[in-house]
């Protein structure tokens, strides 16, 4: 009886453009162990209506989440180990706490479309599409590496994928030309601006603001808050306006639950279908939080407290929040989940081994790539 | 000759100037081989920590009571002196409040205040535009620039506004109380935006000047010198040297003369030039020079690396005099790499062999 309802009702509303949330009946009554979520409404700056507050969590989404957040802060806490190791040297930002920004604004977006982040890069690379192992042999500079080993962990390319770039900010006026790129090209693709709290400070972040508005790019400006900036603090001190999804001015934009997955998906569904639109620039703030510090010299604990850290852990961690939003809804993937961590750990142990065992690049390319032509 | 893999790096000038001092030839000709460091085959496998040694100069009893300092507590005393004599003096740049991602502003903002030592937001090219500005009515500002890697959004503000203001207002105006202090050079893994030079980017701009300290006693006095200069100063501090590099320095304040380089040892057959941490490797060479190959050098440390102390280098007539060509001894023609960074940098041994060429010229 009730696959017969089910397959009627599917019947019914096959041939109609579906909104989320007639998809949510649907999951309801197909028994497919999906979810329907409520989200935390996200600030608006400049915009009639935002992104919806309650979205679909279907169980291969929720699984693919949960694989990629675990794979990331697996391999963020092994970077940890393997830096206090002396097999990663250098400077070494680790984005572990912050899972659902990189997880949900790939969730976002197409493949095709295109993201350029700052130096806290590991996550994004893994949502694009980097192998794990391709991550860390970058990291202890081999030549699996990326990057042939050539950049480390601040500069990590891949397929739509700009970096990784050092220098605080200056990704922003980039994302602004690949945005330009996009429309003078004649597809639907976007560019994904990532920055973070001290990037917003940086004049040319105005300029890349003020060149995305002019001529309405495709560019989503999406910035990670983390409270802090470098070392210090987020506060007055640092700037009057804290509200970065304002910081554009002409620019709208809205401010979402950073550590939310399903949130940062939405708003980020949102912004692309804006970008898409024409309408020009968007700004997406994100309320994040990382648990390590600014980098491996920095204990995290100069401006923080312990405490802090930990009741971020304890009652805002994205893969906790991901993992209570099945079990809420009596829809546990318990077993899948340990099966997913299992396999994660099994991915993260190879990509550590292969990272320590690779050879380092060869030192003739030390002089290739500075200009176009390989040196023979 | 062997390549030692070293783990940090730094930058080298090396010149070698015939001028009046002949070269006496090698008093051992049998003893020119490869430079194969001790232990042989497997110690070419050990990373070392350092490729310089930090040979500290010896103590100075002119300027009073010494104590014990590594660099960046001398480059703290250097400012505290500051902070104490000049009242219109103000510390600002990137985490300086708590006491600097490198500890040399540690205990400043609670011995003179919050209004004296201040923290800005991320922002080079507003830091010095701002300093400037400070400067220009007369109060002294010091900013720091958290890597001599994060200055180029400043190059603007430095080359166009700060050297150029008493110039184009017809010393009317100046901004000769900005110094700018930044760390810089290699440390052995900061890769590309961690180990930068950039001095050799300002040594073409009239109106600034550019010092590079290789101690920590000379840091303290050519910062204060820089401090009360009435010219905008580049100060880069190698910042290899912070912790590495420990001597007795005066408590008291006291000046190193700006533009003046030392001539550290003095020699007869070959003029070694370099600053900062390249000055302790060089002095290696020179040791080296002298037991195997009985060659005598001069070391200099050029210390202002703009304006430079031609005099001291290059002693009238010189070049015609020179009985080999000027050699270069430097990083190569690419980005500070990541994993290179031993092949990169300019380490005893490319210096040694640079040597060697030039006395077999």
């Amino acid at each position: 009886m009730r696959k017969m309802l089910a397959s009627l009702v599917s019947h019914v509303f096959s041939g109609v453009n579906q909104k989320p949330a007639m998809r949510g009946l649907l999951a309801s009554l197909n028994f497919s162990n999906d979810t329907t979520c409520d989200i935390t409404k996200c600030d608006l700056y400049r915009l009639e209506e935002g992104p919806p507050t309650s979205t679909v969590l279907t169980r291969e989404e929720a699984l693919k989440y949960y694989r990629a957040m675990q794979v990331i802060r697996r391999m963020e806490l092994k970077a940890d180990q393997m830096y206090k190791q002396k097999f990663i040297r250098g400077f070494c930002h680790l984005c572990d706490g912050q899972e659902a920004c990189s997880v949900g604004l790939e969730a976002g977006i197409r493949p095709s479309d295109h993201i350029i982040t700052s130096y806290r890069a590991h996550g994004l690379c893994y949502t694009r599409g980097l192998p794990v192992r391709s991550i860390l042999a970058e990291l202890t500079g081999r030549r699996g590496g990326c990057a042939k080993g050539k950049g480390g962990s601040m500069h990590m390319y891949a397929k739509n994928f700009y970096g990784g770039n050092g220098i605080v900010g200056a990704q922003v006026p980039l994302g602004a030309g690949v945005a330009f790129a996009c429309t003078y090209l004649g597809n639907t693709e976007i560019c994904l601006t990532v920055y973070g709290d001290g990037a917003a400070n940086q004049g040319q972040v105005a300029e890349a603001y003020n060149l995305s508005a002019l001529w309405k790019l495709p560019c989503s400006l999406s910035s990670e808050r983390i409270a802090t900036t470098q070392w210090a603090r987020l506060s007055r001190e640092q700037q009057p306006n804290t509200d970065y999804h304002k910081r554009g001015n002409f620019i709208p934009g809205r401010k979402a639950n950073g550590m939310d997955i399903l949130c940062v998906r939405e708003a980020t569904k949102f912004a692309a279908h804006y970008c898409r639109s024409g309408k020009g620039p968007i700004l997406l703030e994100l309320q994040t939080y990382r648990y390590h510090g600014h980098s491996k010299s920095d204990p995290g604990i100069s401006y923080r407290t312990r405490e802090e850290v930990q009741s971020m852990r304890s009652k805002s961690d994205p893969i906790m929040l991901l993992q209570e939003r099945r079990r809420n809804s009596n829809r546990s993937n318990v077993e899948e989940w340990k099966e997913i961590d299992a396999d994660g750990k099994k991915e993260i142990e190879e990509a550590a081994q292969f990272a320590t065992t690779d050879p380092e690049p060869a030192l003739e390319e030390l002089a290739n790539y500075s200009c176009t032509t390989k040196k023979k | 000759m062997a390549a030692v893999a070293s783990r940090t790096a730094g930058l080298l000038r090396l010149r070698a100037a015939g001028a009046e001092r002949r070269w006496c030839g090698p008093r051992c000709a049998g003893l020119v081989q490869g430079f194969l460091p001790p232990g042989g085959e497997g110690a070419a496998q050990k990373r070392r920590v350092a490729h310089f040694t930090f040979q500290p100069d010896p103590e100075s009893l002119q300027y009073g009571q010494t104590q014990k300092m590594n660099l960046f507590q001398s480059i703290t005393s250097a400012l505290d002196n500051s902070l104490a004599k000049d009242p219109t003096a103000v510390i600002f740049g990137e985490d300086v409040a708590f006491g600097g991602v490198f500890r040399c502003t540690v205990g400043l903002r609670d011995k003179y205040g919050k209004d004296r030592v201040f923290n800005t937001p991320l922002c080079e090219q507003g830091i010095v535009g701002f300093g400037i500005g400070i400067a220009v009515t007369g109060a002294t500002a010091i900013a720091e620039i958290q890597f001599a890697d994060y200055i180029f959004p400043a190059f603007d503000q430095i080359v166009n506004e700060a050297a150029k203001y008493r110039y184009r207002s017809g010393d009317l105006f100046n901004c000769g109380s900005l110094t700018i202090r930044a760390p810089w050079g290699c440390v052995g893994h900061g890769a590309l935006y961690h180990s930068q030079s950039p001095e050799a980017f300002f040594a073409h701009c009239p109106g600034i000047k550019v010092v590079i300290p290789r101690s920590p006693f000379q840091a303290k006095g050519l910062l204060l010198s820089c401090i009360e200069d009435k010219n905008p100063c580049i100060f880069f501090e190698p910042k290899i040297l912070y912790r590495a590099a420990v001597e007795q320095v005066p408590v008291e304040p006291y000046k190193i003369p700006l533009s003046q380089a030392e001539v550290i040892q003095e020699g007869s057959d070959v003029t070694l030039v370099a600053w900062g941490t390249q000055v302790h490797v060089i002095r290696e060479v020179a040791s080296m020079a002298r037991e195997k190959l009985g060659v005598s050098c001069e070391i200099i440390d050029l210390r202002t690396i703009v304006p430079w102390d031609v005099d001291t280098v290059c002693k009238e007539e010189c070049f015609l005099n020179l009985e080999a060509p000027i050699s270069r001894v430097c990083g190569y023609d690419t980005p500070f790499p990541h994993i290179f960074e031993p092949f990169y940098i300019p380490d005893k041994w490319k210096c040694y062999d640079a040597l060697r060429k030039m006395i077999n010229y």
